[in-house]
Order: structure tokens, then C-alpha cells, then sequence
């Protein structure tokens, strides 16, 4: 069974981390998670940046969080990605799959996947 | 929504826009009934707009006119007979709203539950400052999770770092061992 002594652990190797992380002004993933976006498949998109941006070695760097509606519904799921010093990039129509694809080339490689942005949708 | 676990995602993100700093989430199967009850102690709502929110050209949201997070959850219920119930209220030391619905299992239109735990995590993902006390009855049986234990065990490491949402996941997943 799975123990709160063993989250003891975790929080434990985790403390001196969290203090390194809020000396960087990192990367942000933004989801859109209101009606519209669950409804178009938004938290398999999720739950895949936060697995991927761990699995890639950027959970140092990147934070990935949720936001409401962001207006453009017919466009969900939705991501924006805010980088310092850089224009927001908004990837639409995004599935599980897209998201790692994101996370490796764009948020690991530097390289922007224009034809998933809202740009090379239309 | 494909699942019923999308609407409860969809319903509890407004507890927490609502200012909730406990949303209590409880799905109880008994028999061929589900009841899905989402309590939360957010600012609630006054009983002018508690009639419209059952109104699809009602939203909170400030980048359309509508809103479709209850009626959709109102239809899942309806579809296979049951109903929708909200009551909220607005006093000052007793506030915040709750959703109760109603649905019949074996009826054709009743929508799967689907993955809960996953909407779980995803609560958790996105609100690590809020808590959520998670109840899952089948019968006897019983799943729980009560991000108010975490936390003091966490001491502000944040319930969304990844490897705490990893022991959560794995935690769920005994926990539904039990059902």
C-alpha cells in the first residue's frame, strides 16, 4: 500500500529543489480547461505535457498550469506557450500525441511546429 | 462529454473559480443509481442567478455569451431520467453551492463515468493551493482521497510537483482496488 511515510520521502528529497526553481523565469504551458476544451479532449492533452515535460528533463524550467476559455472554441484543445523575451505561440487542435511532439521539438529543441499553431491551421 | 468524469472536471473548475478553498467531490453507486454530489465553500450564488445558470445563455466566462458546463450535466442526467438539483448561498459565514445529479445506470442513454482518477489528478494539477476531499462509494465499498492529509504531510512542497502527482496516482489506483 501506498504510505504517507513514502510522501514523507518525496517531500523531503523535493524541498531543497523548490528553492532552485523559483530563481528561474522559466517556459510556461498554458491548457485551456473550460467547457469547451474538456469537451474537445483537453485533459489527455494535459496530463501528457506533464508527463512529457518530466520524461524530457524541463520540469526545472517549464511549468504547465490551466487556464479558462480562451475564446477561440472551435479552435480546443488549446495551448499557449510563453517563453521570456518571445512571442506567446498558440498550438490548436492539439491531442496526447501532438503534446510530446511539442514538448521535444519546440520546448526542448527551441523549434516552433508552425503547422500545429493557430497560424498553420488556417 | 464523452465521460462523466469531464462533466464533474467541468462542474468543480467552477467551485474553484468560485473561490473554494474545499471542494468536496462524491459519486455513491447504489443499486442501478449513480449520485454525483460536488459541495464546495466558494462564494456561492444569489438566488437571481442560481435560476439562470441552468440557462445555456448564462456564463460566467467574459469571451462568449454562453455557458454550457450545467446544461450539459443537466442532459447526462436527464437522458437517462434522473435530474440536476443546485442550491447555493451567499451568507457570509456559511457559503458556497452544491450540485447534486441524479443518474440511472442501465438506462440506454447513461453516459460511462470514465476516468475519474485522471479527472482527480487533473484537479489537483491545476489547483495545488485549493483542497478536495474525493469520495467514491460502490455498495460498500469505498475510494477516498483527501488533499487536506497530503498537505500536511507536503509542508509546502506543492501537491502538483510531478513526483507527488505520481504517489497520487498510484495511491488512487489502490484505492480503487477497493471498489
Amino acid at each position: 500500500m501506498k504510505s504517507l511515510a513514502e510522501l514523507q520521502a518525496i517531500k523531503d528529497k523535493m524541498k531543497d529543489k523548490v528553492v532552485i526553481r523559483e530563481g528561474v523565469a522559466g517556459t510556461r504551458v498554458v491548457v485551456g480547461m473550460a467547457t469547451c476544451g474538456i469537451a474537445a479532449g483537453a485533459r489527455p492533452v494535459l496530463n501528457a505535457f506533464v508527463e512529457a515535460v518530466n520524461d524530457e528533463g524541463l520540469a526545472q524550467t517549464v511549468t504547465v498550469s490551466q487556464t479558462g476559455c480562451v475564446g477561440l472554441c472551435q479552435y480546443e484543445p488549446i495551448v499557449e506557450v510563453y517563453e521570456a523575451g518571445k512571442d506567446k505561440i498558440t498550438y490548436v487542435k492539439m491531442t496526447a500525441d501532438k503534446a510530446k511532439e511539442v514538448v521535444a521539438k519546440h520546448l526542448k529543441g527551441g523549434k516552433v511546429i508552425t503547422e500545429y499553431t493557430v497560424a498553420g491551421c488556417e | 462529454m464523452k465521460e462523466l468524469s469531464l462533466n464533474i472536471l467541468d462542474i468543480t473548475e467552477n467551485s474553484v473559480k468560485a473561490g473554494a478553498t474545499l471542494t468536496e467531490i462524491s459519486i455513491i453507486e447504489k443499486g442501478d443509481t449513480l449520485t454525483l454530489i460536488i459541495k464546495d465553500n466558494g462564494c456561492g450564488m444569489s438566488d437571481e442567478i442560481l435560476k439562470t445558470v441552468e440557462n445555456p445563455f448564462y456564463t460566467t466566462r467574459t469571451t462568449r455569451k454562453v455557458g454550457l458546463g450545467i446544461p450539459l450535466l443537466k442532459l447526462a442526467a436527464e437522458q437517462t431520467g434522473g435530474e440536476v438539483k443546485i442550491t447555493s448561498s451567499t451568507d457570509k459565514d456559511n457559503h458556497g453551492t452544491c450540485v447534486t445529479a441524479l443518474f440511472y445506470k442501465n438506462h440506454l442513454d447513461f453516459t460511462p463515468l470514465g476516468d475519474v482518477k485522471e479527472t482527480v489528478l487533473t484537479l489537483i494539477q491545476g489547483h495545488p493551493d485549493t483542497d478536495f476531499l474525493f469520495i467514491h462509494q460502490k455498495d460498500e465499498n469505498e475510494a477516498r482521497l483527501d488533499t487536506r492529509e497530503l498537505r500536511t504531510v507536503l509542508e509546502g512542497v506543492l501537491l502538483n510537483t510531478y513526483e507527488v502527482l505520481q504517489w497520487i496516482k498510484e495511491y488512487l489506483n489502490e484505492q480503487y482496488q477497493l471498489l
